[in-house]
């Protein structure tokens, strides 16, 4: 397939391993990838909405060590700073300031239940079978670590330092964004709402 | 100025009168009258004078051509032969004293400046009609009369039958003006010219193709213009309009122009036997049923109205046996005494608040009210009678002497036959003219019972026309010798047989209807009736509305009353119902015309709006099914949305791969 | 290590956060479904890097950037959220229907009532912010 062809042009080493005698690295890989894919699933399902967010860290971190497993640590750091760390501390803030409740809510899945496990099953089936078939003789050589923490760091301020200072202009631009939307607006007074809401966000950026 | 000079400026001066008043009459009150009336007897000054010299001799013609128009040139052009001479003289006398006579009798008409420049507007096509030498000028003279006869019968239009009558006048004359159209084309193509002159030539030299079809098609129009059978229902309706209206209109010119237009070209219609002879029946059925229905009606104007439709059949009569001299003298002295007939009508309706001959039989002295009218009608209804030495007499024996001169066979141009028939027809019909014109004097005059209402002395404006109009009526016969010198020739002095026939025929038929009336006068004090119109002080137009308007609610109907002491009553017998409802000829066009077409629109509507209409509601109400269906899809919830944009997704990338897959 | 394990596994996190994203009511619970989205395309991001042995390291970059996009997307979204429900008192996803059209409102098949219907959505709503509204759409 098209996928397959640009693999070939550029990794010399391509040699062809059997699934059957995995190394011990993937089977690390997979185990893991169980864990995370069982968490993402919980987290999707489940009724108590805490625990969706609590899975969701599993899942996130689960990630994190993947991305240790294929030598990008840097990545992964950074996946547990943000993602565990932050990202996922703002949703519980987020879970408890529109007074999410505690415990089942028999009403966490909404009537297009239905309609979304199919398309979801149809686009996973259609997306593995396309993976699979076009990259299943590649091989990922992971004896030289590829995301080492020095050359990450000097290519991101080398070669990407325009891109990553635009970047921080989005993110300016995210948290002026924030700020006037979370602003309770002074004429309007019978807002239920929690006091105060949006600054906290701001406070874990 | 030459003459041809002058004889541009007789039509055109009531042109510029008429664009003047419709211009000025309602901004300038005080115009209205001076516009009216001044640019009339201007024109009458000069067609006198282009008249006197032109003397009869060779015609006066003059042509210009303004622009090329195509194969057949159209020209602007003036043939002035001695008929065109003398009848644009009777058209300025007549629009002179209808103008004037205007003047009191709408007196205090808020729609007078447009009825005044309507008649001058009238008063120039029908002098354009006269003079011209080319066909489609012509032309344009005689629809500007039709729809200018439209407007002035419509002048009462809050009448409903006065709107009506309108209408039925315009339709019924354009009804015969397509045929007429069509036969001014294929004549011109035949003579590959509109002039007269040409066409006459064309005639002269045997170039005609087919003389009969382009006959009848003319005499179509020629039917519809002068109310001949069986175009001829438009004209006692018509007199829904104000009088004046029906003096000049119909009586003395408009209708007269289909007649003059057969004298113009009777070479054309002398070149078919078929079509002479097609003119003679016409002429014949109208003379006689005209004056029957005449005889029954109980509207003044009305008789007026169908012995007009009578004398024209004289007229047609003539020119059916070739003697186009006979014709136009007829239409000459009838132009005046008709136009003096109506006059004096308005002048008595206006006097007895009433259009009914029932009501005015039971007024007494109604004639010592209006001796003008009495006396000038008189001597009007002795020259419709044809009494010697009255001008009527004259020109009828002409018409009947030429009648019978080609009866006898002794004329080149026309067939025995149609002189027959016009004779014999012309005779019954000087019974019955003699007959309805006594009737006419008796019920009018003679009335017994209540006093006459008195509303003062009639306009001087009203009554001096009358004495102007009675003196042609009374003396144009002594003109006889000097005639035929302007016309063709022929000889119009009366012949001793028809004289005497006519006149006793006459006599006996004045005789038997006063005999009548003195029969019936007894029961006309036993059954009073009669409606006066509410409003007798006011000026005459707005009386004789109010007379139309009310003649149908007294009586019944608008042609008759119910009148057991009429004298037409008993000489008609069983005939009288018939005759009063003009021998059922509107029931028949109902029948033939009216209800065929109303049907058609019915079927017409049904199709449009149960067929048509259906595939227009269908092609609203699926799109709006579709958009029903497609709504119910607009949920609102956004993952409804964001399901289906992703489902749509993976269908497609799979197809995708699928047809990638398949190409590989 | 085969590409197909990261591949295979970023493809079934994704349509998992996408049964998340189309399934789930609270708009907390979407949003999080949404982190799993991004972290399965950023871990292809990784896989590929890894195994292409880009000299640029346009993968980590890229997830790198992702990563704080995705950072500055929650922030947003957590707004727009608290924004919706201060003014609706709820956060559920299904009950913003404003862009739905109410039955009664040319649902009854009216011909001519097709051109009226998109006007009186806006006016008979309770007074509120109207960017609210559209952010929700959004969120």
């Amino acid at each position: 397939m098209t996928f397959a062809a640009v693999g070939h042009g550029t990794l010399a080493a391509a040699a062809p391993q059997g699934f059957l005698s995995p190394t011990g690295v993937e089977i690390a890989f997979v185990l893991v990838g169980l864990v995370t894919l069982g968490a993402a699933v919980v987290t999707v399902t489940t009724r108590q909405l805490v625990h969706a967010a609590l899975w969701l860290v599993v899942a996130l971190g689960g990630l994190a060590v993947e991305y240790l497993l294929l030598t990008a640590e840097f990545i992964a750091w950074v996946q547990v700073l943000i993602y565990v760390g932050s990202v996922v501390v703002l949703l519980l803030f987020g879970l408890m300031l529109t007074r999410a409740p505690i415990g089942r809510s028999p009403d966490a899945d909404s009537g297009n239940r239905p309609v979304a496990l199919a398309v979801a099953l149809a686009a996973a089936a259609a997306l593995v079978w396309v993976v699979v078939d076009a990259f299943r003789t590649q091989w990922i050589d992971l004896d030289k670590p590829q995301g080492t923490t020095d050359v990450t760091g000097s290519i991101l301020f080398r070669h990407w330092v325009l891109p990553f200072e635009a970047l921080s202009v989005l993110l300016l631009a995210a948290l002026v964004g924030a700020i006037v939307l979370s602003r309770r607006n002074a004429a309007r007074s019978e807002s239920p709402g929690p006091p105060r809401a949006a600054d906290s966000d701001k406070e874990q950026r | 100025m030459t003459t041809t000079t002058l004889a541009v400026l007789v039509p055109l001066l009531p042109f510029l009168g008429a664009v003047a008043g419709l211009l000025l009459g309602r901004t300038v009150p005080g115009l209205a009258r001076p516009l009216a009336v001044l640019p009339a007897l201007t024109s009458l000054v000069l067609a006198a004078v282009v008249a006197a010299r032109q003397g009869g001799d060779g015609a006066v013609d003059a042509a210009t051509q303004l622009t090329p128009t195509g194969s057949v040139p159209v020209e602007l052009a003036l043939h002035i032969d001695g008929f065109a001479a003398l009848v644009a003289v009777l058209v300025g006398v007549v629009a002179s004293c209808v103008q004037i006579y205007s003047t009191a009798y709408l007196r205090d008409d808020p729609r007078y400046p447009s009825y005044a420049a309507l008649v001058s507007l009238f008063t120039s096509a029908m002098l354009l009609v006269v003079y011209s030498g080319d066909l489609m000028v012509l032309l344009v003279g005689w629809e500007i009369m039709g729809i200018c006869s439209y407007f002035l019968v419509g002048h009462y239009w809050e009448t409903p039958e006065a709107r009506a009558a309108s209408l039925k006048a315009f339709l019924v004359t354009k009804l015969g003006d397509v045929p007429f159209l069509i036969g001014l084309f294929a004549l011109a193509v035949d003579a590959d010219s509109f002039r007269i002159t040409k066409i006459l030539a064309t005639v002269a030299n045997g170039g005609l193709d087919h003389p009969t079809l382009i006959a009848l098609l003319l005499l179509a129009g020629v039917a519809g213009k002068s109310a001949q059978f069986p175009l001829h229902s438009w004209l006692p309706d018509a007199m829904a309009g104000p009088t004046p209206v029906s003096a000049l209109i119909h009586a003395a010119t408009m209708v007269a122009a289909g007649v003059y237009f057969i004298a113009r070209l009777l070479p054309v219609f002398a070149a078919s036997a078929a079509a002479l002879v097609v003119l003679a029946v016409m002429a014949a059925v109208t003379m006689a049923g005209s004056a029957l229905a005449a005889l029954a009606q109980d509207d003044i104007k009305r008789v007026l109205a169908y012995s007009t439709i009578g004398q024209l059949g004289y007229m047609t009569g003539a020119l059916a046996v070739g003697d186009r001299g006979a014709a136009v003298f007829h239409l000459l002295s009838h132009g005046a005494f008709k136009a003096l007939l109506f006059l004096a009508a308005g002048v008595i309706i206006h006097a007895a608040g009433t259009n009914s001959l029932a009501a005015m039989s039971r007024m007494k002295d109604l004639r010592a009210r209006v001796p003008d009218a009495y006396w000038t009608m008189t001597v009007a209804l002795l020259a419709l009678a044809a009494i010697p030495p009255f001008s009527g007499f004259f020109s009828k024996e002409a018409v009947l002497g030429a009648a019978e001169h080609t009866a006898t066979g002794h004329a080149e141009s026309a067939p025995a036959t149609a002189g027959w028939i016009v004779l014999v027809a012309g005779l019954v019909t000087a019974l019955l003219t003699a007959a309805y014109a006594a009737r006419l004097w008796l019920l009018a005059f003679y009335g017994r019972g209540a006093e006459a209402p008195d509303h003062g002395r009639q306009p001087v404006a009203m009554t001096a026309v009358l004495w102007v109009l009675a003196v042609p009526s009374l003396a144009f016969g002594v003109t006889v010798g000097a005639l035929p010198d302007w016309f063709d020739g022929h000889k119009l002095a009366p012949t001793l047989t028809t004289s005497v026939l006519g006149t006793g025929l006459a006599l006996v038929g004045a005789l038997v209807t006063y005999g009548a009336w003195r029969h019936t006068t007894a029961l006309a004090a036993r059954v009073p009736i009669g409606a006066v119109a509410a409003h007798p002080d006011a000026d005459a137009g707005q009386v004789e509305a109010e007379a139309i308007a009310t003649h149908a609610p007294a009586y019944g109907d608008v042609a008759s009353a119910p009148d057991p002491a009429d004298p037409g009553r008993l000489l008609l017998g069983p005939l009288h119902r018939h005759a009063a409802v003009g021998f059922h000829l509107d029931a028949v066009y109902a029948a033939l015309f009216v209800r065929p077409v109303q049907a058609g629109a019915r079927l017409v509507r049904f199709l449009d709006r149960e067929v048509v209409d259906t595939y227009v509601r269908g092609a609203g109400t699926a799109p709006r099914w579709l958009g029903a269906a497609v709504r119910r899809a607009q949920t609102g919830n956004v993952q409804t949305y964001l399901s289906a944009l992703l489902a749509g997704t993976v269908v497609l990338a799979v197809a995708a791969v699928l047809v990638a897959t398949a190409g590989a | 290590m085969h590409l197909a394990y990261p591949a295979v596994l970023a493809v079934l996190l994704f349509c998992v956060g996408l049964y998340g994203v189309l399934a789930r009511r609270n708009a907390i619970l979407v949003l999080m479904s949404v982190e799993l989205m991004l972290n399965a395309v950023n871990l292809n991001l990784v896989a590929f890097d890894v195994w292409l042995r880009d000299a640029l390291h346009a993968g980590q970059a890229l997830t790198l950037f992702t990563i704080a996009i995705a950072a500055a997307e929650i922030g947003i979204g957590l707004a727009i959220v608290l924004a919706v429900y201060r003014n609706r008192g709820t956060s559920a996803v299904d009950d913003l229907r404003d862009t739905a059209e109410r039955p009664d409102d040319g649902g009854g098949g009216g011909g001519d009532s097709e051109g009226a219907a998109a006007e009186p959505d806006q006016p008979d709503r309770p007074a509120e912010g109207k960017a609210s509204q559209k952010a929700e759409a959004t969120a």
